[in-house]
């Protein structure tokens, strides 16, 4: 750990692959951006790899101050223990107070390796940071200016909010989507350091041997309208409506855990907790009961409409409309409304 | 070539079947209400495990850290097949942090003693944190592998691993020791085979064997009940049912990094999620409904 340090950095862990930055990246930019203009400090980037160019322009776009670069041409593949020694390096050498990593299967790899090895602290999956004092209800002493972690717990039942008074830096991985990914400035000017840390063979214990990857089919997180079903749905045959309703209104079909699972749909369309997260214009729930691990995943929606047979399905507890009803029906309706309109 | 394996099972509240009885007037939830389930991930890597041991030989010991009650889950992993079982209870290391308990898992596999591999299931249902098996793989400084859909093969002390990576898969390989992480998409849990079943029900931690001979002999001496606590623990002892209880001095922790002083973050405020049911506008499901619905969307330009 390190002490802590008030005119630290606020630092983000430039994830990449594929020859492009993860655009939870760019989101954590311009958090890490008002965060540090609220404490009056500047925002850092760690980029680790092997083929970087473009990408600290992008970041400093995207308003990164200082880019920490480490090249090395056995980090090519994401493997945890040379990227956690990155890290902790820079860490141990620039002392930033806040180091926010995206909620992706790397970041959720990486920052609880780099907490431990720091001792300090970590909470995974935050939906919200803040800035704010804080009064130790122990020792009724007074941090000011701590980070507010804020993360559902409990299997999104309850809202954590986590705070570490003293062991620094304030680390948190922040779920993909939920920050607004905000226009970047190609004017903004910004600079690039190149960082020697020393990286052992032995810290490279893993050898790949085949990698398969998937491009996501479904573009869930750029589509404006999202039509998305649940168990309720009953079948495939029944899907086929959701896809002609998010084809009526020109967006997306998602769909439930419930829905994945009993097979209607791919696992590219889940949307929540364990899938993605969304917050769209419009979002019509059909056939969703609204578990919490559902609705962590849509609330923020603009607007949210759920057509459901059961009153008292809690999604309805998230919804500005709401159609009490049976899909088979009510969908139909819908796009002749909507083809009427035209 | 038989290989050794310590497994890490944690129980917890079931978060994900929220019943009726366990929600409050007010639409929160009540957490104590909750039933304690074998966490999801973690029966997994005990499947994984014990799929292992079936194609390469070896042992597996399960290690948990919990309040008594969680001998529960010990017990199933014993029904399922593990060779040992152990559970880390101690008062102290209540309120532990994922830091906290990394470290102190950490020092209970140390004490353990030889191993080849570590599995776990890729986080637990009251948290979904994810970081207590990375954060034990760094204290045991060991590479960890997380995320395993399919453990391929073992051949030589060397590893080979499928791994999901949030946008597709990869095979990786390592030399081991390693740590392993497991999702809960890797295989089938199989049920309690009967006969090991009629067999580890008897299975106790000492903590329930006193609980047990407290109630058994209301009126008897401090003494007494001590020593039939022992007589009793010794009888299961030596038909190999007992699960074996460990305390923070056992694994010879320091306890600076136990308990709520060894944790790095703190729990400011909790908000439960109040679900109301107020606040939306009720279509009715007509044409006409339908075709309101839509107006009001393009009025207020949600839709363009």
């Amino acid at each position: 750990m390190i002490e802590p340090n008030p005119a630290g950095e606020v630092w983000v862990f430039a994830e990449h692959q594929g020859g492009s930055l993860q655009e939870v990246v760019l989101e954590l930019s311009g958090k890490a951006r008002a965060l540090a203009d609220q404490l009056g400090v500047a925002t850092g980037a760690i980029l680790a790899g092997a083929n970087i160019q473009g990408f600290p322009e992008q970041l400093i776009a995207h308003g990164i101050d200082h880019v920490y670069t480490v090249e090395d041409s056995r980090l090519t593949h994401y493997q945890t223990m040379p990227f956690a020694r990155v890290v902790c390096a820079l860490i141990a050498k620039h002392k930033p107070q806040i180091v926010l990593y995206g909620a992706t299967s790397v970041g959720r790899d990486l920052a609880p390796r780099v907490a431990s090895e720091m001792r300090a602290g970590m909470t995974a999956d935050c939906t919200d940071l803040e800035v704010k004092d804080v009064t130790d209800p122990r020792t009724q002493k007074v941090h000011e200016k701590l980070l507010l972690q804020i993360r559902p717990a409990f299997g999104g039942n309850i809202i954590a909010t986590i705070v570490n008074y003293d062991w620094w830096p304030q680390m948190a991985t922040v779920r993909e989507g939920v920050m607004p990914l905000l226009g970047s400035n190609p004017t903004r000017q910004g600079r690039i350091l190149r960082e020697p840390v020393g990286l052992a063979d032995t810290l490279f214990p893993i050898r790949l041997i085949e990698q398969h990857i998937e491009l996501r089919s479904v573009n869930l997180k750029g589509s404006r309208v999202i039509v998305a079903g649940g168990g309720g749905v009953g079948g495939k045959q029944n899907f086929q409506l959701i896809y002609e309703l998010a084809g009526a209104l020109g967006g997306a079909v998602g769909a439930s855990r419930a829905a994945v699972d009993n097979g209607y749909i791919g696992k590219d369309h889940q949307i929540g907790q364990t899938g993605t997260t969304v917050r769209p214009a419009l979002y019509i729930a059909v056939g969703i009961s609204g578990a919490v691990q559902h609705r962590a995943g849509m609330e923020e929606s603009a607007k949210i409409i759920a057509i459901n047979q059961d009153p008292d399905a809690p999604i309805f507890s998230v919804a500005h409309y709401g159609i009490v009803g049976d899909l088979k029906k009510v969908v139909p309706m819908l796009i002749k409304a909507l083809k009427d309109r035209r | 070539m038989p290989y050794d394996s310590i497994l890490l099972v944690k129980q917890v509240p079931d978060t994900a079947n929220i019943t009726a009885e366990a929600m409050r007037e007010d639409g929160t939830v009540n957490r104590t209400a909750l039933p304690a389930i074998f966490n999801p991930d973690d029966l997994n890597a005990l499947e994984t495990a014990l799929e292992t041991r079936d194609r390469y030989g070896g042992t597996i010991t399960a290690l948990s850290m919990g309040p008594p009650k969680a001998a529960d889950i010990l017990r199933s992993c014993l029904y399922r097949g593990v060779d040992r079982a152990i559970l880390l209870t101690d008062r102290r290391a209540a309120a532990s942090d994922t830091l906290a308990t990394s470290y102190i898992l950490a020092q209970a596999v140390r004490t353990i003693g030889r191993f080849d591999i570590v599995f776990t299931g890729r986080q637990a249902i009251d948290g979904d944190t994810a970081q207590v098996g990375p954060q034990c793989a760094e204290k045991l400084n060991l590479p960890q592998i997380t995320y395993l859909e399919e453990l391929i093969s073992m051949v030589d002390r060397r590893i080979r691993i499928r791994r999901n990576t949030g946008q597709g898969w990869e095979i990786v390989e390592a030399e081991l020791p390693v740590l392993v992480t497991v999702m809960g998409n890797a295989n089938k849990p199989r049920p309690p085979a009967a006969r090991r079943l009629m067999r580890f029900k008897r299975a106790r931690v000492e903590t329930e064997v006193a609980a047990e001979v407290k109630s058994a002999l209301p009126d008897a001496t401090d003494d007494e009940r001590a020593a039939e606590v022992q007589r009793r623990t010794q009888g299961l002892h030596s038909q190999g049912l007992s699960i074996e209880q460990w305390s923070l001095q056992d694994i010879g922790a320091d306890l600076s990094r136990c308990g709520l002083a060894g944790s790095p973050t703190k729990v400011f405020k909790v908000q439960s999620i109040i679900l109301t049911k107020e606040g939306y506008t009720e279509i009715p499901p007509t044409e006409e409904g339908a075709r309101q619905l839509i107006h009001e969307l393009v009025i207020d330009r949600t839709l363009g």
